[in-house]
């Protein structure tokens, strides 16, 4: 397989549900060795597109492709290079935890039992214990040894952070790392923990309302969403209606300031901004947290999309 | 002594910034000495626990910026010698940064006056211990 082909890509990926759509119109690509992030709301349509993308469902159109072959016909040999962990964790729960990783490893020729022992020992779990009596935190450990065991070029975690304590989470996020180790492994992982995916994330993808927002790097995204501050003096107050600005986001009121979050304002939006009456204008930095909840927020227009372009990764070493 | 460098995600600056201004930060005031490696960048994110493609792209900007320099087998050093620009060059670049230094400034409303105020704190905090 050429290097530059994605590991993930999909186009105009749609799904209904009957005559609901879950998945709608998405397109996006993940480049190899990159640790990729997907991120949206509860019901956004995020686990309905991995398993669109692992082939488990049908598109109703569109389609999907992993290591530059189509989903829904994926040879043995390309499933075998992949990784997937659901968010149920499903295990056979009368099995040990020695018992659950001696049936897996038979299902994979490339089964590496030190990278079973030491993440199952990393989650501190007992080989003895049977899988049905283990916590939510070493039932998603014991997973991720069974997934990371057979050494997938590809790792497809849907919300491995999902109900897990702090000290799990950090053994999630050391695993993840300790994946990373070589550059050529791929990560793609769907959680709402935005500051593990701040510590590991390359790249995001952000689905909202089952329509896909935003692809691109993080320093991308960051570089983008920006946040400015209107104050007003004396009597002046914000308008109740703001003018249509391209990009808006989020708006924050209060009684003589205006805080607009905005994906890459033009210059167009910048004049518009000078016109809202405010007696002064800054720019205030803003979190990743706070981008992505703005990206999430109801008030936000659903108009424009974020994606890394020629002039943004060329703006990327000035910042 | 070794550079100490941590990170905080949540903040409003990024965590490939965070490391970018921190090792700028050590070097200039002179608290790395330059036959001693920066940690390797597998090192750096097991310890700091974020993805080791930030360091590695951190570093290299460093590495365009002359702040650290690599030595084949042995690792990132803070380079000996920082001015890796010729003297047009400079000239260039520090005008390009006070002109959009200055037009986003008058922008904003600030007066001349305000604005040389802003350069001359933000000269003495930042370059006060050189």
């Amino acid at each position: 397989m050429n290097p530059e082909t994605p590991v993930i890509e999909t186009t105009g990926l749609t799904r209904y549900f009957g005559n609901k759509k879950a998945v709608d119109g998405v397109t996006m690509s993940v480049p190899r060795g990159s640790v990729f992030a997907f991120l949206g709301r509860n019901g956004s349509g995020k686990t309905t597109t991995i398993r669109l993308i692992l082939g488990l469902i049908e598109p109703t159109r569109g389609s999907s492709r992993i290591f530059g072959q189509d989903s829904q016909s994926l040879a043995p040999e390309i499933r075998a290079r992949v990784g997937y962990m659901s968010e149920t964790h499903s295990l056979y729960e009368w099995m040990t935890v020695r018992e659950c990783g001696a049936y897996q490893s038979r299902f994979y020729p490339r089964w590496n039992e030190k990278i079973f022992q030491s993440i199952a020992g990393h989650f501190h779990l007992d080989p003895r214990t049977k899988a049905g009596h283990l916590s939510r935190g070493e039932r998603a450990g014991l997973s991720l040894a069974m997934t990371l065991a057979p050494e997938p070029e590809l790792l497809i975690l849907d919300d491995p952070a999902l109900g897990l304590d702090p000290v799990a989470r950090r053994s999630l996020l050391e695993s993840m790392i300790y994946v990373t180790r070589g550059g050529s492994r791929t990560i793609f992982f769907s959680s709402h923990m935005l500051e593990d995916v701040e510590r590991v994330a390359d790249y995001i993808a952000i689905l909202d309302r089952s329509v896909l927002r935003a692809c691109c790097s993080v320093e991308t995204f960051r570089s983008s969403v920006r946040q400015f501050v209107l104050r007003y003096s004396g009597t002046s107050e914000p308008a109740a209606h703001l003018p249509i600005l391209r990009g808006l986001l989020h708006v924050r009121r209060a009684r003589q300031e205006l805080r607009l979050t905005i994906a890459s304002p033009d210059s167009a939006t910048l004049e518009k901004l000078q016109t809202l009456g405010a007696a002064s204008l800054e720019e205030a930095p803003i979190s990743f947290n706070e981008a992505i909840t703005g990206y999430l927020g109801d008030r936000g227009e659903q108009g424009f999309f974020l994606e890394d372009t020629a002039e943004l990764e060329s703006t990327r070493g000035m910042v | 002594m070794p550079i100490t460098i941590s990170i905080l995600p949540g903040s409003n600056v990024s965590i490939y910034r965070q490391i970018i201004d921190q090792v700028c930060a050590a070097a200039f005031a002179g608290r790395i000495h330059d036959d001693e490696p920066l940690p390797s960048v597998r090192a750096l994110a097991e310890d700091l626990l974020i993805n080791p493609n930030t360091v590695s792209r951190a570093y290299s900007e460093l590495a365009r910026e002359g702040i650290l320099e690599s030595r084949p087998g042995k690792g990132m050093f803070i380079s000996k010698r920082r001015q890796i620009y010729s003297k047009p060059e400079r000239k260039r670049r520090i005008e390009q940064s006070v002109t959009s230094l200055v037009t986003e400034g008058l922008m904003l409303g600030f007066t001349p006056e305000e604005i040389v105020e802003q350069v001359t704190l933000k000269t003495k905090e930042l370059g006060g211990s050189r």
